[in-house]
C-alpha cells in the first residue's frame, strides 16, 4: 500500500462566467481505483471530469498527474503537444455519445489501431492483429473489422469505443455515463465487460454515472455532487448503505435497492 | 499471536434526514475481541444491531465513534477510520464477509463468483475454479448450475453460492450474517462442519444464528448485543 497516487486533485473550482461548473473538489486516486461520480443532472460531473482530464481549463485549483517516469506534473502547466500525447497514450476518454469518441468514417479496427500508431506502432499486422484480437475482446465479431461504426448498433459501438481507448494500455480512464443510452440488456453485458477489463488490466477510472447500481457494480469509491460541490464521499459500499448527508439519502431512498 | 479483532467503544447512531432529522441511536459503548479460532455469536432481540455491528466491523456503516482493529498482515489497521483503499485491501486479505443475501453480478457464472476471491489474491483462474467446484458440490449445489449466474437460483442456492464464496479465502476474520437462515437441514449441518473446520484453521468468526441448533452447535461465546443498547450506556 505505498504505491503513490496516480492523480491529486487540490481545491479545483471551474465557473462559467458566474455560473458555478463545480467548486472546490479534492482528492487523490491511485493506481487500479475506481472512482464512481454521482449527482443530479447539472450538479458538475462532467464538468468535473473535463477539468481533470484537461479538456477544460479549471478557474481555480491544481490537477497533477503521476507521469511514468515518476514525476508529478501539474497538468495545466504541460505544453499543448505533450498534453495531446498524454491523452492519446496514457488515458481513454469514454463519451456518452460514441460519435464522439469514435471516428465514424474510417473502419473499425482503423479506430483501434489508430491509437496504436500513436503510441508509436507502425508494423501493420501488428496493429491490425491487435486490433481484431481487442474487437474479439469486446465481443465484436472480426468480420465487421472493416466496417464503419456507422454500420454499429449503439452497444458495439460502445463497445467500440472502449476497445479503442484501452488498446494502447492506459493507467487512467475517464468515462462520462458509458451506459447512458442503452437499453437495459446491452448494458449489462457492457458493464461485465468493463469490469472484467479495469480487474483484468488494473486500471484506474473515473465514471460518473446517474445509476447507482452502476456504480455499486463498478466502483471502489464514490463521490456525491450536488451544485458543484462534493456533498459526500467514500467506500461506496458505506456511501450506499448508510448514506449520511440528506441529498445522499434521497437519492439512495429513490431507487429500489443497489 | 495478535488477537484478530479488537471492538472499542463503538458507537453508532443513524440520522434520518427525510424523517426531519430524526437521530436513531443503535448501539453505544460496543467493546470485546475475539480470538483466533474462536467463534463469538451475536444475540438479542430483532433490531437490538447486530447486523448493523456486523456492517461496521465490514465497513458498509460508519462507525460514529470507538475504535475497530483487526490484525491485518502484523500490522494493526483501525478501520473506523481507515481510508477506502485500505479498507479494501483488508477486505482482499484478512476480512471476509458471508451476507444474508448475494449480490448477483450479470453474467457472472456461480462457479467464478466463488472463485473470484481467490483469485484476487492471486490464485491462478483454474486453480480457483478447482476450489470453488470443490466446495459448492460439498454444499450439493447441482452441478447443472456452476455455469449459470445465480439470478435465477433459488434462495438457498444463491445462499450456499454465498456461502462458498466467503468460506474460499483463509481470511483470519470472517463475519457471517444468518448464512444458514434459508437452507434446509441437511446443508446447515455442512456448514456448521465447514465452521469448525475453520476453527481448527485459527480463524476468528463473528456471526449472527438464530437457529439454535447452529448457534450452540458453533459458539464458542455468546455476546448479548442488548447489553450494549444506548440506553444502558446512558445510565
Ligand atoms: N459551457 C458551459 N457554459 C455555461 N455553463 C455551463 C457550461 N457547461 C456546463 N455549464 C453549467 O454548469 C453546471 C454543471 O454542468 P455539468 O455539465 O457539469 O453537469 P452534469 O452534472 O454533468 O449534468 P448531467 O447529469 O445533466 O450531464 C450546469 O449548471 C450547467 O448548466
Ligand atoms: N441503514 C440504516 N438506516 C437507518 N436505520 C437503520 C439502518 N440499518 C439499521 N437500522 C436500524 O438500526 C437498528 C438495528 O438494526 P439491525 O439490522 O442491526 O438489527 P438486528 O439486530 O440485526 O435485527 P434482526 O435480528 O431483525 O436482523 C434498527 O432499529 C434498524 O431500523
Ligand atoms: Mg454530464
Ligand atoms: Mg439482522
Amino acid at each position: 500500500m505505498s504505491t503513490l497516487p496516480l492523480l491529486k486533485v487540490n481545491d479545483v473550482s471551474k465557473f462559467y462566467g458566474s455560473r458555478i461548473g463545480c467548486r472546490n473538489v479534492s482528492f487523490e486516486l491511485y493506481p487500479g481505483e475506481v472512482l464512481a461520480i454521482v449527482g443530479e443532472s447539472g450538479s458538475g460531473k462532467t464538468t468535473l471530469l473535463s477539468c481533470l482530464s484537461t479538456r477544460l481549463m479549471p478557474t481555480s485549483g491544481i490537477v497533477e498527474y503521476h507521469m511514468r517516469d515518476g514525476q508529478y506534473r501539474d497538468l495545466a502547466r504541460m505544453g499543448e503537444a505533450e498534453r495531446r500525447f498524454l491523452m492519446r497514450t496514457d488515458w481513454g476518454f469514454v463519451h456518452q455519445n460514441p460519435a464522439e469518441g469514435l471516428r465514424m468514417t474510417v473502419s473499425a479496427g482503423a479506430n483501434v489501431g489508430e491509437r496504436l500508431m500513436a503510441v508509436g506502432d507502425r508494423h501493420y499486422g501488428n496493429i491490425r492483429a491487435t486490433a481484431s484480437d481487442w474487437l474479439e475482446r469486446v465481443e465484436i465479431g472480426v468480420d465487421r473489422i472493416d466496417d464503419q461504426p456507422r454500420a454499429f448498433s449503439g452497444g458495439m459501438r460502445q463497445r467500440l469505443q472502449i476497445a479503442r481507448n484501452l488498446v494502447t494500455s492506459p493507467r487512467l480512464v475517464f468515462m462520462d455515463e458509458p451506459t447512458g443510452g442503452l437499453d437495459v440488456s446491452v448494458q449489462a453485458r457492457l458493464l461485465d465487460l468493463v469490469r472484467g477489463l479495469v480487474h483484468d488490466l488494473g486500471l484506474a477510472a473515473i465514471i460518473v454515472t446517474h445509476d447507482l447500481a452502476v456504480a455499486r457494480l463498478l466502483s471502489h469509491r464514490m463521490m456525491v455532487m450536488k451544485d458543484g460541490a462534493v456533498i459526500e464521499q467514500g467506500l461506496t459500499d458505506r456511501v450506499l448503505d448508510d448514506p449520511r448527508e440528506p441529498y445522499t439519502q434521497l437519492l439512495v431512498s429513490s431507487i429500489l435497492q443497489v | 499471536m495478535a488477537t484478530p479483532l479488537v471492538v472499542s467503544e463503538v458507537a453508532k447512531s443513524f440520522t434520518m434526514h427525510l424523517r426531519d432529522g430524526v437521530r436513531r441511536p443503535v448501539v453505544a459503548n460496543v467493546s470485546f475481541s475475539v480470538k483466533a479460532g474462536e467463534c463469538v455469536v451475536l444475540g438479542g432481540p430483532s433490531g437490538v444491531g447486530k447486523s448493523s455491528i456486523l456492517k461496521m466491523l465490514y465497513g458498509n456503516y460508519g462507525v460514529d465513534e470507538g475504535q475497530i482493529l483487526m490484525d491485518h498482515d502484523g500490522k494493526l489497521v483501525n478501520l473506523a477510520t481507515a481510508e477506502p483503499r485500505t479498507v479494501l485491501e483488508v477486505r482482499r486479505t484478512t476480512l471476509g464477509y458471508v451476507s444474508q443475501f448475494l449480490r448477483v453480478v450479470p453474467r457472472v457464472s456461480a462457479l467464478d463468483i466463488v472463485a473470484e476471491p481467490l483469485q484476487a489474491r492471486g490464485t491462478p483462474l483454474e486453480e480457483a475454479r478447482a476450489h470453488a467446484a470443490e466446495l459448492l458440490s460439498k454444499l450439493n449445489l447441482p452441478r447443472e448450475l456452476w455455469s449459470l449466474p445465480p439470478a435465477t437460483f433459488s434462495g438457498g442456492e444463491q445462499q450456499r453460492v454465498n456461502i462458498a464464496r466467503g468460506f474460499i479465502t483463509d481470511h483470519k476474520i470472517l463475519l457471517l450474517d444468518e448464512p444458514t437462515a434459508s437452507l434446509d437441514a441437511k446443508n446447515r449441518a455442512v456448514v456448521v462442519e465447514m465452521i469448525a473446520e475453520k476453527k481448527a484453521k485459527g480463524t476468528a468468526l463473528i456471526g449472527i444464528f438464530h437457529d439454535e441448533e447452529v448457534r450452540d452447535a458453533v459458539a464458542d461465546r455468546i455476546l448479548d448485543v442488548s447489553l450494549f443498547s444506548p440506553r444502558k450506556a446512558a445510565a
